[in-house]
């Protein structure tokens, strides 16, 4: 059984349909990575799998429990087995690097102080972390802010992990380290990883299985290779990084031209 | 260009939304205020409350006392050069003692908190929505009105009352050494006759409507800032919007609380 299905999923901000009824499934232990342009619905997407945000209509169910429509309770049930690194890292600036990975495990369970330390530490040095504990988040690198949030993230022992834009923002030889690192821990852990992302190589690296996400729909899901030999040309387009601005070099060439003739112009 | 009728319209379609947002976060912190009390609730969340507590109160003593000293040193001022010319001088103490103990007292004190506490509650809370924190402590499965919300609310309420009660002996104080220097008036009797003046139904109002203030301060604070939606600008734009808000509402408040006094009274 997949531990994460989405069924006609639509997601809609004022008539607009910003995912198109989307289905997917991922399985126990792979790699999902949700690729895609910007704007293409792969955040959104994400928020939804994390029940940040309801849908319009289809469902979301993870570990058989369908969290578009479940008791608060039962959402905060599964939040505990999902982990979330946020693309900013979403650190608690108030607390230090220590405090925000102890954070759910003080609140969420029983353990006593010296083994939440010890867990603490735990999960500090599997991000390579170990000596920064004390350190604030101001305190830390963009990179070093991520892998603290991945720190935190492993906290509560989740079945899932979710990166959203991992490499966003970071240089190539560090995005690679947070490649390795997620690489890592699905081999530690046997974890099911979900990333979303727009970094082609970060993609490829890391993934077991790719679903490419356009204007809200998939235009394929399926393995590296899969993806590498498609033929569409809007993935083709991607992959080859083919920019595609002839539509709005044509849109302005015909609203200069009604501008020069004195029509009026409407934005 | 919208009509006049669209303007009107839209414009009430967006207090109302307003209004219900307040009323809907009102309710889901008296329910979550449970959580923040000492003994029976989360002892983090005590412990935060504490903070916010001298926050909010201790940390705007010498503020609030230098404001209420200085009101009641205008008010004692004003009246006397009035009263002064119909021999009535020692009508001042009633006024000074009676208008703090049921107006000015608790007006000071909120708009001291509401420019202090108020504007930084939907700085901290804007500043939290922008950087995820508030995302990530959702999927963490806390929630934010428990977490962020509950501690202040409790804070204000404790908090702002005393900080009144502060402002109102501040401003008698102020009016003591008035009639000490103007009319000789011996501070021992001065004591004696404000005493006299002022009944408990004065200083509970007082209390009751400092209550309400607290309420309002840390409500609109908390939503402007839940509110922030984009960049930095967005929470700089709330800060000053919770400030001119909250002290709008306050005096809002505030008539019909005296209404409400003066039509129960029996005066």
């Amino acid at each position: 059984m997949s531990v994460i299905s989405i069924r006609d999923l639509v997601v809609a901000y004022g008539g607009r349909r910003v995912l198109d009824g989307l289905n997917l499934d991922i399985e126990h232990g792979e790699t999902m990575v949700l690729l895609g342009a910007s704007g293409s619905g792969k955040s959104t997407l994400l928020r939804q799998i994390i029940g940040l945000e309801r849908p319009h209509s289809g469902s979301v169910s993870v570990k058989g429990t369908d969290i578009t429509r479940c008791s608060s309770a039962e959402l905060k049930k599964v939040r505990h087995s999902i982990g979330v690194a946020f693309q900013s890292a979403a650190l608690f600036n108030s607390l230090s690097v220590a405090d925000n990975v102890a954070l759910p495990l003080r609140e969420h369970t029983a353990l006593a102080p010296s083994i939440i330390n010890l867990m603490v530490w735990m999960n500090l040095a599997v991000v390579g972390l170990a000596e920064f504990g004390k350190f604030h988040p101001q305190e830390l690198s963009g990179g070093m802010k991520k892998r603290a949030a991945v720190a935190r993230a492993l906290a509560l022992d989740p079945e899932i992990l979710v990166f959203d834009e991992p490499s966003a923002g970071l240089d190539p030889i560090v995005a690679a380290e947070l490649d390795d690192l997620i690489v890592a821990l699905k081999q530690a852990f046997q974890m099911t990883i979900i990333v979303v992302t727009h970094e082609l190589a970060s993609a490829f690296r890391i993934a077991d299985r790719i679903a490419m996400l356009h204007k809200g729909s998939f235009l394929a899901v399926g393995n590296k290779d899969d993806i590498k030999n498609s033929t569409d040309p809007r993935i083709r387009q991607f992959l080859d990084r083919v920019p595609s601005n002839r539509a709005e070099a044509h849109v302005l060439r015909t609203h200069f031209e009604k501008y020069l003739h004195g029509e009026e112009v409407t934005a | 260009m919208p009509t006049l009728n669209e303007r009107v319209g839209r414009a009430t379609l967006d207090k109302l939304d307003y209004v219900g947002g307040l009323s809907v976060q009102l309710w889901a912190a008296l329910r979550a205020l449970r959580v923040a009390l000492p003994f029976t609730g989360n002892r983090y969340r005590w412990k935060e409350s504490v903070r916010q507590m001298l926050q909010i109160g201790v940390d705007a003593v010498p503020m609030v006392s230098l404001m209420a000293m200085c009101s009641g040193f205008i008010l004692a001022m004003q009246g006397a050069s009035e009263l002064h010319r119909f021999g009535a001088i020692h009508y001042v103490i009633d006024l000074v003692a009676v208008g703090f103990t049921r107006e000015l007292g608790p007006l000071i004190t909120a708009i001291a908190v509401s420019g202090r506490s108020g504007s930084s509650f939907s700085a901290e809370i804007g500043t939290m929505m922008v950087t995820e924190e508030v995302d990530a402590l959702r999927v963490m499965a806390f929630e934010p009105v428990e977490f962020v919300l509950a501690p202040k609310y409790l804070a204000a309420l404790i908090a702002v009352p005393c900080l009144s009660i502060l402002s109102n002996v501040c401003g008698i104080f102020a009016g003591g050494i008035f009639m000490f220097f103007s009319a000789q008036l011996d501070p021992r009797l001065y004591l004696h006759y404000v005493l006299n003046s002022i009944v408990l139904r004065d200083v509970l109002s007082g209390l009751v409507k400092s209550l309400a203030f607290a309420t309002i301060i840390v409500h609109v604070g908390c939503l402007e800032g839940f509110r922030v939606r984009g960049g930095p600008e967005a929470v700089g734009r709330s800060t000053t919007s919770a400030v001119v808000k909250s002290t709008f509402l306050v005096i809002v408040a505030d008539v019909v609380f005296t209404a409400i006094f003066y039509f129960t009274g029996g005066h």
